[in-house]
């Protein structure tokens, strides 16, 4: 198996690994966690990919993958100081809200996040 | 003729909501101020590029001067311009009413008014970069930008539900924007340009380009919240501020069907499966009656119309068994981008309507609005405009997009599409006539005086009128449509054979 093939195929793990934890994880920075685990291992993939036979490989993909790692920076900021603000409303770090849409702020944490 | 032909357009529809964007960020006392008159002159550059469209043809434009492969095209075509037009016109809709509805000084009214301008126009230039980039990975970049220029308008709610639908909102937009570069990432390493025109040029390599269109695909689909993808939808398009919730539903989900139109028809359309287009169309049905059922019982009136956004996204989806692979498909296209069109404007003024009446109303569930049609007749009589070409009654914009649809269903021998067609007009019906029966329900006594802001009232039916008077223009608008479009053929008023 080649470097080539053996990045690739990393990236696709990473990718499954990520969704994974996406779905069975409830609290919010685990999910966040989950979501850059899959942006690495699209970059990886797209990175892999660039080396297309011997020799120099494509610089094109690497830009893609600079521009990525930017706005995976830029959105895993809001991700963080939007997880906060939920924390701080509704008194967990999750997303459960009753089906009516009005959470009250409960006193305890179950979780026990420390502010 | 010289003139609005030689003028340079493209650019500017980018530009000018950009550098609006970033003087309101600096002149925060003044954001409102400078938000409005950037919102003026971005919707008449957005015209200005339809018309220039329309007049002199398909746009291309090499920022800085590099040109494909190594830059970074723009270009407008019929349907791009349709789109930016389309943003001019809810777009300054919603300013003239974001300009009435966030007042106050103090507090969390200062705090909202002070960022939603900047944020506001932001989405702005992400939608207009988005419809008339030439390129799919800077479309990426456009999707980002919209993606979280949109939590954070919702997130602006500041209520426990706002920023919990937010939360998701964001989650999953950046998953399906992550999976849309794996996309991306697959068709460089097949086809070696990200030009959407060199892509459609020569065809795509078979394996690998079924893979990476369908890693695209699943990514759009996510962020358009197609059925069963749309469990994100109603709670983030329900809990944002008015204003926001219109931009949500009239504007930020057809972005990225907007994409999915561009690569199924344009880059692959010789990967089209008949199975494929089926399915999409089949995923679009069950949205079409399940968002009817979820919009005909929902308890708040800001959730029916979400949920009628989930229905309506539902009929976009017709477009790939009505146009895609078919002779003469330009009457389901058309019909497809008509509905984009109506139902942006209809909306947009639902949504800024459902504002009005909760600011006046008791409570926001559907029951609390009993009376208000006394108290707010403008209002109402926006809410059923809007209602109407929803619904797809004649003469309105919806009722022709409907039309042709039903038209290209029994033309290309599908029927069974036709029946999806009457079946989300009349849920479509019920949910608006259940809002209308409560609205119009005399309480007793005299009407309560009016205590909403005029701004609020009168574009939202400005926007309700845009609607109906798409249904006069479709003929225009359909001849703008073809420039650079992908199938062709008559538009088939009535069925032939």
């Amino acid at each position: 198996m080649s470097a080539v093939v053996a990045y690739g195929l990393a990236g696709a793990g990473l990718v499954a690994v990520g969704l994974y934890a996406l779905v069975v994880h409830e609290h919010l920075l685990r999910k966040i966690l989950a979501i850059n685990v899959v942006g690495n291992g699209v970059f990886l993939v797209i990175v892999a990919a660039a080396q297309r036979g011997p020799g120099v490989p494509d610089p094109v993909p690497h830009a893609m993958v600079l521009t990525g790692i930017v706005v995976a920076v830029s959105a895993t900021a809001l991700a963080l100081a939007l997880a906060v603000r939920v924390r701080d409303a509704t008194g967990q770090p999750r997303l459960a809200v009753p089906a009516d849409g009005t959470a009250e702020p409960s006193a305890g944490r179950p979780d026990g996040a420390a502010r | 003729m010289s003139g609005l032909a030689d003028l340079v357009v493209l650019p500017w529809v980018v530009a000018v909501p950009l550098a609006g964007a970033v003087l309101a960020f600096v002149l925060r006392r003044h954001a409102s101020t400078v938000g409005q008159a950037v919102a003026l002159a971005s919707a008449v550059t957005g015209l200005a590029l339809a018309f220039q469209v329309a007049t002199a043809g398909a746009q291309r434009h090499a920022v800085g001067g590099w040109g494909a492969p190594l830059g970074i095209d723009l270009y407008a075509d019929g349907l791009s311009a349709l789109m930016v037009a389309m943003t001019s016109i809810v777009g300054l809709g919603v300013s003239v009413y974001g300009a009435s509805y966030f007042v106050g000084t103090q507090g969390a009214a200062e705090h909202q008014r002070a960022y939603f301008w900047p944020l506001w126009l932001l989405l702005w230039t992400a939608l207009n970069a988005l419809f008339v980039t030439a390129d799919v990975f800077n479309a990426y970049v456009t999707l980002e930008l919209l993606g979280l220029s949109a939590v954070a308008l919702v997130a602006l709610a500041a209520t426990p539900a706002a920023l919990t639908g937010a939360m998701r909102y964001l989650l999953v937009g950046l998953l399906g924007s992550l999976l849309y570069l794996l996309g991306v990432g697959l068709l460089y390493a097949a086809a070696a340009t990200l030009d959407v025109q060199q892509l459609a040029a020569a065809p795509l390599p078979a394996g690998a380009g079924a893979v990476a269109i369908g890693v695209i695909t699943a990514g759009l689909v996510l962020k358009t919240a197609l059925f069963p993808f749309h469990f994100w939808l109603p709670p983030a398009h329900a809990s944002a501020p008015a204003p926001v919730s219109a931009v949500l539903s009239a504007l930020v989900v057809k972005a990225s069907f907007y994409l999915l139109m561009r690569f199924w028809f344009y880059v692959a359309p010789e990967l089209a499966l008949a199975a494929i287009s089926q399915l999409l169309g089949l995923l679009g049905a069950v949205a079409v009656v399940w968002g009817g059922l979820r919009a005909l019982t929902a308890e708040r009136l800001k959730l029916v119309v979400a949920y009628s956004t989930v229905a309506q996204i539902g009929y976009l989806f017709l477009v790939f068994p009505l146009a895609l692979g078919q002779a003469d498909g330009f009457t389901g296209w058309g019909g497809a981008v008509l509905l984009v069109l109506a139902h942006a404007t209809a909306k947009a003024a639902m949504f800024l309507s459902v504002g009005a009446i909760l600011k006046a109303a008791a409570h926001d569930g559907v029951s609390g609005i009993d009376g208000t049609a006394q108290a707010l007749p403008v209002t109402l009589f926006a809410f059923a405009l809007a209602g109407v070409s929803l619904i797809g009654l004649p003469p309105t914009g919806g009722f022709v997009a409907k039309w042709l649809l039903l038209n290209a269903a029994l033309a290309t021998g599908q029927w069974w599409w036709a029946l999806v067609l009457i079946a989300g007009s009349l849920l479509a019906a019920a949910y608006t006539f259940r809002v209308l029966a409560h609205a119009f329900t005399r309480l007793p006594g005299d009407p309560p005086p009016c205590r909403c802001a005029r701004g609020l009232e009168w574009s939202a039916l400005s926007l309700a009128v845009a609607a109906l008077v798409l249904g006069f223009v479709a003929s225009e608008v359909l001849e703008l449509l073809r420039v650079g479009a992908p199938v062709t053929g008559p538009v088939l008023l009535e069925r032939v054979r």
